[in-house]
């Protein structure tokens, strides 16, 4: 119910912006702001680097939409259109990180900096109960992209597979057992974090 | 610190509740205005140091937008929005910056080059708010003038309204529109003392104003060239004592044999005031 609700919502958006882009943009960004920056969190783990990809994903949105006929513009599925765009942006961010010599994990992108942002849990940041959260966070951060992307669209967007499947140009098949396999694999991964975590602390 | 059970996630709805979670994160409330900056969309603004004291300026890629007093950044903020229907961003690195003056936005002389939007307005109310600025600085135009010279000669009143609501004051002079009777009028940015103030600064002489309005003169007339004005028009602020005559109404002026100003155009106001 609450879907249908929102498909709606995005249909009259992309249509008033096929009448005006400068006009409704704003609400554009407005709507959508929220789920790319979680999902761009997801990708990046890394505060800044998430606001710089989905503000640079706007701004790629906004050109395409001027460039594009209003027809056009009117048939645009915007969610899995926007999730796209913030996908793309974020691929060939990383891609260009790893064309420089350095050598950068999957998880992390531009700087030293970032990556010991992204690391080491600031105990500011930590609120009660986070520490568990931030686990989560690290393990969902180091799988690999294959299957890290399909699982973030699935369970913390809450997107439906038929969705995923246009969002990544994939089967519905291939997207299925991929977060299959990244669900398996970040339990894996977790409970293993768990362990070498409890270990220490009982020898220390 | 906590211990946590080994398998935690060992069942995995509780896992995926916990993903779910990750899905509430807000946006940074920088990233918005950030991005409509990049695109040259929305509104920003800064304050400004004007003749009459701190008011804050908001603009977007098509001009200025709005000139208003404001307690604060955040008043200004709520009355934009409740105004507009639309938000306003500060500057970034407003507080850096603080109050600035005319110079460092605009460049000194050139008030009718600023570009202005005024695109939430009916053509009515831009036609009178263009209108306006072409009243030069230390002169003054009765209302009946702009509903005139806009083609609109009976809409005296609602061109009083236009100008009561003028979103972008000091600007667009609305304070250099004044009664057809010489009386100075109402002023929505601080009352009427601080119209008086900021035309006095421009250099229109306010008390000679009143003392004209008592008199019952609206124009001056120079016997040397037969031609007619509106008191602070720049050419009757020439006429030299000895070839200055009065009239109290446009009739009298054209029964006299003496023609309007093209300047100042007087002969428009005239009419308006006998319809």
């Amino acid at each position: 119910m609450e879907k249908a609700q929102r498909a709606r919502k995005d249909w009259d958006l992309s249509l008033a912006l096929s009448g005006n882009v400068d006009g409704n943009f704003e609400k554009l960004i407005r709507t959508f702001q929220d789920r790319l920056y979680s999902f761009s969190l997801r990708l990046t783990n890394n505060r800044a680097d998430a606001e710089e990809i989905v503000q640079e994903g706007f701004v790629r949105a906004f050109r395409a939409l001027k460039a594009y006929p209003p027809q056009r513009v009117e048939g645009i599925d915007l969610n899995p259109w926007l999730y796209r765009i913030v996908l793309n942006v974020f691929r060939t961010r990383v891609r260009k990180a790893q064309s420089r010599l350095f050598s950068f994990g999957d998880s992390s992108l531009t700087s030293g900096k970032a990556e010991e942002a992204a690391a080491g849990p600031n105990p500011e940041e930590v609120a009660e109960g986070g520490e568990i959260r931030k686990q989560l966070e690290q393990a969902v951060a180091s799988l690999p992209e294959r299957y890290r992307v399909p699982l973030v669209l699935r369970y913390v967007e809450n997107i439906a597979y038929s969705e995923i499947k246009d969002i990544l140009k994939q089967p519905e098949g291939t997207v299925k057992s991929n977060v299959h396999r990244g669900v398996q694999l970040l339990r894996e991964n977790f409970s293993m974090m768990n362990r070498r975590k409890n270990h220490e602390e009982s020898a220390s | 610190m906590k211990n946590l059970p080994p398998d935690l996630f060992g069942e995995t709805p509780s896992l995926l509740r916990e993903l779910g979670k990750m899905g509430r994160e807000k946006a940074p409330r920088t990233l918005l205005p950030g991005a409509l900056r990049t695109l040259d969309l929305g509104d920003f603004y800064f304050g400004w140091n004007s003749p009459l004291g701190p008011v804050f300026v908001a603009y977007n890629k098509k001009g200025i937008s709005a000139v208003m007093l404001a307690r604060s950044g955040g008043a200004f903020e709520r009355s934009f929005r409740r105004r507009f229907s639309r938000p306003v961003y500060p500057e970034v690195g407003l507080l850096q910056k603080g109050w600035r003056d005319e110079g460092q936005w605009a460049s000194p002389g050139a008030k009718k080059k600023i570009p202005f939007d005024l695109g939430s307005l009916s053509p009515f109310e831009q036609a009178v708010l263009r209108k306006t600025l072409e009243i030069p600085s230390g002169e003054v135009r009765p209302y009946g003038w702009i509903a005139r010279e806009i083609g609109r000669p009976k809409a005296v009143r609602a061109v009083g309204t236009v100008l009561a609501k003028n979103p972008i004051p000091i600007l667009i002079p609305c304070h250099r529109v004044i009664r057809s009777n010489g009386q100075i009028g109402n002023y929505a940015l601080g009352g009427k003392e601080k119209k008086i103030e900021i035309l006095a600064a421009e250099g229109v002489d306010v008390a000679g104003l009143k003392e004209m309005a008592d008199s019952k003169t609206r124009y001056y007339g120079s016997d040397a060239t037969r031609i007619f004005c509106f008191p602070t028009c720049r050419h009757a602020r020439r006429i030299s004592a000895p070839h200055k005559v009065f009239f109290s109404s446009e009739r009298e002026a054209l029964e006299a044999g003496y023609r309007p100003c093209k300047i100042c155009r007087p002969l428009i106001a005239a009419r308006t005031m006998a319809s």
